[in-house]
């Protein structure tokens, strides 16, 4: 896994690609291009292994038995809690609580930490490119206390406007949550600024990180943001596992999210006292096996090296912006000048889910629609794009693929 | 997975120019259907007299499965009566579908449909114009999804 140059001094892309069993396989008569990143990204033996693992050798309950198995799954997740602090540098395992994943984090975060202290008249704000799992959760806690929800304006690149943000903050801001990579379009938000805006006002701030973690190094310190949530299957982990990164002194204050096992210390009937973090957040049985394949996740990553990641992935970018630039009709949604590496796009007179099918049968897998993300789509006057998304495993030949299957889509359908 | 099975020139053609496309003045019924995760959206016109649809329009975005088979639909159900339709719409969801053998000449252009079959994921496209022809006979007023 040592990282020998081969395009821009980034990658020994072709031997990483070998970890990574899928990409073996062909689809429609063709292979596999995995180019759906930003919804999924693919897994390395390593994971799929140490997932395995846990189910072959260490099953049992967590935080429970005496006996070796119980000790040994209790480890090997409790391990996988301190790689992932690592990996964003929290300054303590307390602050890691594993969720289902960042949709579930931000709805802890909603009603755990807001729903007790928001009140009628307060207001949360949020930019227009958010997900729409950065959208709802806040809606409905809106509608549970009378907060508003205020939305920070992007222009005509999917830039988001950090003059009209810091208008809108205000008296009775009290959560901003933004996200740091915008999933639709690939905005790569200069998220100190927009934090430290907010924490000069003490407002509590929540980062979106599902689309960061795979792509730049996330130092949750470096960012002081309260709270950064990410998802475990956008890089390169299994589904059903994330992190909802914490500020200790914060996490303290929240009372529980759910009741059940795990979360406590004692229960009677006459009262339960609650146990310390993280696991006040964890009721109930959690996804061990994720959490380690999660763990394992972390483990590739960082073999690599997240610059290097990075600077394959620009690559990429630049290649694939040029190299779909010349294509009739085409038109890239989304034009920030730092975005992480994937394209957005529509083909005048062809709809997203043509180019899909085309795509598809020639063994291209990319995202159409609206990518959880309708009011980006709304901005844009268009119903649905098609995305591309890169990761630290796809290759220049795939963006020629696709370049040639869009011209087929072109010649077939215009 | 046969591309061209699916881009039969009759749907490129309906695709490129649908026809009767645009609203229906004096329309006597009327339906919607939307797809939100395709953003498929469809508005279809009826002017029904004595049981028989006289005239049918409708308007809307999607791709050119869902485009070619309403302006498909909109043809072959000019001038026939409700019973007509019903007959009309189950040999259509039987060919879409593979549950029997629709013989394509029972069709007509409509038979251009047929290769949707292989693509699961296309299906809810071609059918969205048929529910929503329902939904406008039947005068039901909430849109119309087939995901």
């Amino acid at each position: 896994m040592a990282a020998v140059p081969e395009i821009a001094g980034a990658l020994d892309v072709l031997r990483l690609r070998g970890d990574f069993p899928v990409l073996g396989r062909m689809v429609n008569g063709r292979p596999l291009a995995y180019l759906d990143n930003a919804a999924s990204a693919q897994q390395p033996g390593t994971v799929i292994d140490a997932v395995a693992a846990c189910a072959k050798t260490h099953h049992a309950n967590v935080h429970r038995g005496v006996h070796t198995l119980s000790q040994e799954a209790t480890a090997l997740f409790e391990a996988a809690r301190e790689k992932a602090r690592r990996f964003i540098n929290a300054a303590s395992t307390a602050e890691i609580v594993f969720v289902r994943g960042t949709t579930e984090a931000i709805n802890l975060v909603a009603q755990a930490h807001g729903r007790p202290r928001l009140q009628a008249g307060d207001e949360i704000v949020i930019s227009w490119l958010e997900h729409h799992s950065n959208i709802v959760p806040w809606q409905i806690l809106c509608q549970q206390t009378g907060a508003l929800l205020r939305v920070v304006p992007i222009d005509r690149r999917g830039v988001v406007d950090f003059d009209s943000y810091q208008a809108l903050l205000g008296p009775r801001t009290r959560i901003v949550a933004l996200a740091h990579i915008s999933n639709s379009l690939g905005t790569i938000l200069p998220i100190r600024a927009f934090l430290d805006a907010a924490r000069k006002r003490g407002i509590t701030t929540l980062v979106d990180g599902a689309q960061a973690v795979p792509h730049l190094s996330v130092d949750v310190r470096a960012l002081d943001c309260d709270f950064y949530a990410f998802s475990a299957h956008k890089m390169y982990g299994p589904t059903g596992i994330g992190v909802l990164y914490g500020r200790e002194r914060i996490l303290e204050s929240m009372p529980p999210w759910q009741g059940g096992g795990d979360m406590i210390l004692s229960v009677s009937f006459a009262g339960t006292t609650y146990n310390r973090l993280p696991h006040r957040f964890e009721a109930g049985t959690p996804n061990i096996a994720g959490a380690v394949g999660l763990g394992a996740a972390i483990d590739y990553l960082e073999a690599i090296g997240m610059e290097h990641i990075g600077l394959h992935e620009r690559d990429l970018l630049g290649y694939a912006t040029a190299r779909l630039a010349d294509l009739p009709g085409l038109a890239i949604i989304g034009t920030a000048p730092d975005k992480s590496s994937l394209v957005s796009f529509t083909v005048e007179g062809i709809h997203p889910h043509d180019l899909g099918t085309v795509l598809d049968s020639r063994g291209i897998a990319v995202r159409t629609g609206h990518h959880c993300a309708m009011p980006v789509m709304e901005y844009f006057g268009v119903p649905a794009t098609t995305r591309a998304s890169f990761g630290l495993y796809n290759t220049r030949a795939e963006i020629d693929a696709l370049h040639d299957a869009l011209l087929r889509a072109i010649s077939l359908l215009r | 997975m046969d591309l061209q099975d699916l881009y039969r020139d009759v749907i490129v053609d309906h695709n490129r120019r649908p026809r009767n496309f645009g609203k229906l003045a004096g329309a006597s019924h009327f339906a919607e259907g939307y797809n939100p995760l395709c953003g498929d959206k469809l508005h279809l016109f009826l002017e029904i007299k004595d049981d028989i649809i006289r005239d049918i329009h409708f308007e809307g975005e999607g791709c050119a499965i869902s485009t070619a088979s309403a302006s498909l639909m909109s043809e072959a159900v000019k001038g026939m009566s409700r019973a007509q339709i019903a007959g009309l719409f189950a040999t259509v969801h039987r060919m879409l579908t593979r549950e029997g053998a629709a013989k394509d000449q029972d069709l007509g252009k409509l038979a251009a449909l047929a290769g949707v079959r292989e693509f699961p994921m296309r299906v809810k496209c071609a059918s969205l114009c048929w529910h929503t022809l329902n939904a406008a006979l039947a005068g039901s007023a909430a849109p119309v999804s087939t995901e």
